[in-house]
């Protein structure tokens, strides 16, 4: 199915929770925040979170800034 | 006595806050940072690029450190707001610098729509420090809307230019009960020493650090210059007089009294 994932679509198995496509993007889950359809996720839930088609994902981590 | 600034109920001892971006690497950032020992730092939150390995920024920030993130790339409130919430997710604390810039020439601030996020992140618990282009009125607004300090722009941002605000800023250290800091433009350390001087309570220092041939040591430059300014603000500055006034005696002593 087709989910967005930070502005652009992209292909994700079905039944995948937040947790597994932090995992599957190789992204250690303690630098990032995940938004779902503009709904911050706590980290707590990610393992109950699953994807559905269409759903807005944005994963978030810091960088330098001023 | 000794002579904190307090923001949030923080207690902050170094007046030079510095801002993590443009750094030529994270271990020469974390060095700057080991010797200038800011109490407050600024960072940005960007979408994750899942292609690039880059590690995480917040592992080379002394731990003693706020790490205040920003809101740079809103170009309203909402956009603010939301940057804002997603930052306190990520578990740095409360503590949040809004930047809302529309205009993508001169990177100046959009005061209004700062100020509408100030309203709302105020409400919700959140340390606001908004960036600004200094204005009396727009500041006693920010008050009202319970910012813990507010952020002047000393000259465009990454320009280096220094404070070319003074005046504005000037008035603003007069009338305003919050503290004042002096944020973007500053390019040398004698421009964060003047800020100081002006009794501004802190500065935010990023591009003229981490562009520098060596980072450490301008960090460690800023550091003193800030220090020497406060120390001259608090020992009181000798009034701005165009009429001169000799320093030494000026009687003629080695002439004959009689001539």
């Amino acid at each position: 199915m087709v989910i967005k994932i930070n502005g652009k679509n992209e292909n994700v198995e079905e039944a995948l929770n937040l947790w597994e496509l932090a995992i599957n993007k190789k992204l250690s889950p303690e630098r990032i925040v995940i938004e779902r359809n503009l709904r911050i996720v706590p980290k707590e839930e990610w393992k109950e979170v699953v994807l559905e088609e269409n759903d807005q994902i944005e994963i978030i981590s810091f960088v330098g800034g001023g | 006595m000794e002579d904190s600034l307090i923001i949030g109920g923080r207690s902050i001892r170094n007046r030079l806050f510095i801002g993590t971006g443009k750094f030529p690497s994270y271990s020469l950032m974390q060095s700057a940072l080991e010797i200038a020992l800011p109490d407050v730092v600024t960072v940005a939150l960007r979408r994750v690029d899942s292609s690039s390995k880059e590690d995480n920024i917040l592992n080379y920030i002394p731990k003693t450190c706020i790490s205040m993130p920003n809101t740079s790339g809103a170009r309203n409130a909402d956009e603010a707001v939301r940057i804002a919430r997603l930052a306190k997710a990520s578990g740095t604390g409360n503590w949040i610098k809004i930047e809302v810039i529309q205009d993508n020439k001169y990177l100046l601030p959009d005061n209004l729509e700062t100020l509408r996020a100030t309203e709302v992140l105020a409400k919700e618990g959140f340390i606001v420090l908004p960036y600004m282009s200094p204005d009396l009125s727009m500041a006693k607004r920010f008050v009202d809307a319970g910012a813990a300090a507010v952020m002047p722009l000393g000259s465009p941002i990454g320009s280096g230019r220094g404070i070319k605000t003074k005046e504005l800023v000037d008035i603003m250290i007069r009338e305003i009960k919050i503290p004042i800091i002096v944020d973007a433009g500053l390019g040398s350390p004698s421009d964060a020493c003047k800020c100081l001087e002006l009794g501004c309570a802190a500065v935010l220092v990023n591009t003229a650090i981490a562009i520098a041939k060596d980072p450490v040591n301008m960090a460690k430059a800023f550091r003193d210059a800030v220090s020497a300014g406060r120390r001259a603000y608090l020992a009181g500055l000798s009034p701005d007089n165009m009429a001169p006034n000799a320093s030494s005696p000026l009687t003629g002593f080695l002439r004959n009294e009689n001539g």
